[in-house]
């Protein structure tokens, strides 16, 4: 393995993943197993057609995908959820076989794809540090030398000794973050392990990773979060569909991926979803942004937004109706809810056969980032018409929130809400 | 696959590359990085053992509770109502040594079984040799043999039995006890984990399975013509093999030990081979 790649951390060739419809493959039961095999001679013939029109039944998460990695470099892997960056982080950190193709690793890899794995709530907060070690492929040694540091870090000693289960749920994440960040591989594999913790604790876990990528190590890091990417990374990677779209600078890599959300957020077309619920006596058919104006925009801090949602209705009659749109990060905590309900006037909505509702923010009071609106419904009376989880997201990009010519700075939390000073 | 650096063997710090590929071949069982994860198989023991005697009230009790129980209904129905004959020994001592291999026996395939999906969280999440799982789930049960054992003692002075140099035999008794677990485990994991039905057939087998073994009654009831099919039962030559060991009782092992000795390995081996083969499935199942 010695060629001239002493260079080169990561290489991957033509590497593909393939997994049935639903990502992940459903388990079988004996009994149905057993049916089928008295169906056995019919099966040979089906399994033939099968693998002709396989592309129906799977879905590539990666399709020959090459990269490169060079040793010291700290890449930011990102794309849309369901891209593939996660399977790529899998298939690297060997959690699953790739179907195709190949990949070398040069130095001991660390994988993290969440904090606190095996994590057991009846053990203490000792015994599960050193558990947990242990799964991240830590040496007993190693834990032991460690230790103190690691509950340092952690902010729990007092507890050290009590088991995890009456931990709150931050203090599990604080010791399960400490035992990840003393992880000391050549090559780490980081997957949206910060979307927890509070965030003064997830401040921390940046500068501790920034730590890490100045010792010179290797790092995969896929996130959402793009002003992380941009603080930590030096290289990205923007995965679309499996496949890589673009590696490079990091900023051109982000801008890249900035300017592929606004596009998907011109036009979202609902109509075809189906892991909605409701009785469907109304439908969400898609939604739009826009400006005051009317006309389709980027979403921007500071500027009015119009949220235009198309709708139908079984039936030409008004309905009387309430709808709802909630807003979370990418964690999925929650930020607010328009609700129609309680901010407008006269309460219901009355809504024609056919139209399109618009919900109004003037000032958008968010920052600069990526939004999910994680439920959109809609009530005819008391009776749910339609709800959809995740409906759509809405990428927000820099504006002058305040109209003094000064951006807000992007560390300074979710929302901005309109303040002003004085001095007696 | 690890594919060795040279330099590897001398510091696990010095630089490794790891190739990764779909897997091929049968026979790809990579013993050398079950060696790398020995700690972690530690770990997991360590953790199994420690999170049973904590959930429960009693704790180390119940390791002696079931064998024991199991005793005494078998003494006073087997023993006492149906009059089994016992080789000579008293009754519950005879079925007790032979509840001390069964239970753990028991114990350790059905915990083999559940432990690829009792710790799905854990595959989904983080690469080591899966196989790790079973095996520990099999020596976690280890504890319990050992307590359970001592309370054989305690009868086997009770009832005042001398052990006799048969005694020697038993380290190889429960080597040949713990693989026999082991094979059976690793089969049945493997089951569990591409159906998900297996698991509750499992307590079923193991029923079945006491009454094919020589438990509460012994060997010599079997007719003679269907000894030798009764003798690759390799809990009969465990089971046997510990009455003869510690109660001095019955027949030395024979050559039908060695029998289903050389199938137990082969066993093993093919379900190790099996399970390495369906390991990526499992964790794209899981």
């Amino acid at each position: 393995m010695n060629r001239t790649m002493s260079n080169i951390s990561i290489r991957v060739e033509n590497l593909s993943k393939r997994y049935r419809i639903g990502q992940r493959e459903p388990y079988k039961a004996l009994r149905d197993t057993l049916t089928h095999a008295l169906h056995l001679p019919f099966q040979v013939l089906k399994k033939e057609n099968d693998r002709a029109g396989s592309h129906e039944k799977y879905i590539w998460a990666l399709k020959e995908v090459y990269f490169e990695v060079e040793h010291g470099e700290v890449v930011g892997v990102i794309g849309r959820n369901g891209a593939g960056k996660t399977t790529l982080l899998k298939v690297l950190s060997r959690i699953t076989e790739p179907t195709e193709g190949y990949a070398e690793i040069t130095g001991r890899v660390g994988s993290l794809l969440e904090v606190g794995t095996g994590f057991h709530p009846e053990l203490t907060g000792r015994e599960n540090v050193y558990l947990n070690g242990a799964i991240l492929g830590m040496r007993k040694a190693e834990i032991d030398k460690k230790f103190d540091e690691i509950v340092d870090f952690s902010e729990v000693e007092k507890f050290i000794d009590t088991p995890v289960k009456f931990y709150s749920s931050g203090m599990q994440t604080r010791l399960a973050f400490a035992v990840a960040a003393h992880l000391e591989p050549e090559i780490l594999l980081v997957d949206e392990v910060l979307a927890v913790g509070d965030a003064a604790f997830q401040k921390k876990c940046l500068g501790k990773m920034s730590d890490v990528a100045r010792e010179g190590r290797t790092v995969l890091f896929v996130s959402h979060n793009m002003g992380a990417v941009r603080t930590l990374c030096t290289k990205g990677c923007l995965i679309e569909n499996g496949k890589i779209l673009l590696q490079g600078k990091v900023d051109e890599v982000v801008s890249l991926y900035l300017r592929k959300c606004q596009d998907l957020t011109s036009a979202i077309s609902l109509a075809k979803r189906t892991d909605r619920r409701g009785n469907g006596s109304l439908r969400f058919t898609s939604v739009k942004l826009l400006s005051r104006d009317g006309e389709e925009i980027a979403a921007q801090s500071g500027k009015d937004l119009v949220i235009a949602i198309d709708y139908v209705t079984d039936s030409q009659s008004e309905k009387h109706a309430e709808v709802s749109l909630a807003f979370t990060d990418l964690y999925g905590q929650r930020l607010f809810t328009c609700l129609s309900r309680s901010s407008h006037q006269g309460g219901f909505l009355r809504l024609p056969g056919k139209g399109q509702i618009r919900c109004i923010i003037p000032r958008l009071p968010l920052l600069p980032g990526r939004y999910n609106v994680s439920r959109l419904w809609c009530k005819i009376g008391a009776q749910m018409a339609d709800d959809i989880q995740d409906a759509f997201h809405i990428e927000v990009a820099a504006g002058d929130f305040f109209g003094t010519g000064k951006l807000n700075p992007e560390d300074g939390g979710n929302v901005v809400i309109d303040h002003g000073w004085e001095i007696l | 696959m690890k594919t060795g650096n040279p330099m590897d063997s001398m510091s696990r710090l010095v630089s490794s590359t790891t190739i990764i590929r779909p897997s091929k071949g049968f026979f790809s069982i990579r013993w050398k990085e079950l060696w790398d994860y020995r700690e972690l198989f530690y770990f997991l023991i360590w953790r199994d053992i420690k999170v049973r005697y904590k959930q429960t009230v009693i704790g180390f009790a119940w390791a002696i509770i079931q064998p024991f129980l199991t005793m005494v209904v078998f003494s006073i129905f087997f023993g006492k109502f149906a009059k089994i004959p016992s080789e000579g020994s008293p009754y519950p001592l005879f079925a007790y040594c032979a509840l001390v291999p069964w239970t753990y026996f028991a114990h350790s395939i059905n915990n083999a079984t559940n432990s690829i999906v009792e710790n799905q969280r854990l595959i989904g999440k983080i690469y080591f040799p899966r196989m790790i799982l079973p095996i520990s789930a099999v020596f976690s049960q280890f504890p319990d043999f050992v307590i359970s054992f001592s309370i054989l003692i305690m009868m086997m002075f009770f009832y005042g039995v001398i052990p006799t140099a048969n005694l020697l035999w038993l380290p190889f008794l429960i080597a040949f006890m713990s693989l026999t677990a082991l094979a059976v485990g690793i089969w049945l994991t493997t089951f569990n984990a591409i159906y998900r039905d297996v698991r509750y057939a499992v307590p079923f087998l193991i029923q079945f399975w006491l009454f094919a073994s020589p438990v509460a009654y012994p060997s010599s009831l079997v007719p003679e013509r269907w000894r030798t099919f009764y003798g690759l039962n390799p809990m009969t030559g465990v089971i046997e093999g510990f009455r003869w060991a510690l109660l001095g009782k019955g027949d030395p092992p024979q050559a039908l030990l060695l029998l289903s000795l050389t199938v137990i390995l082969f066993v093993l081996f093919v379900g190790i081979a099996y399970f390495r083969r369906m390991e990526g499935a499992i964790t794209d199942v899981i």
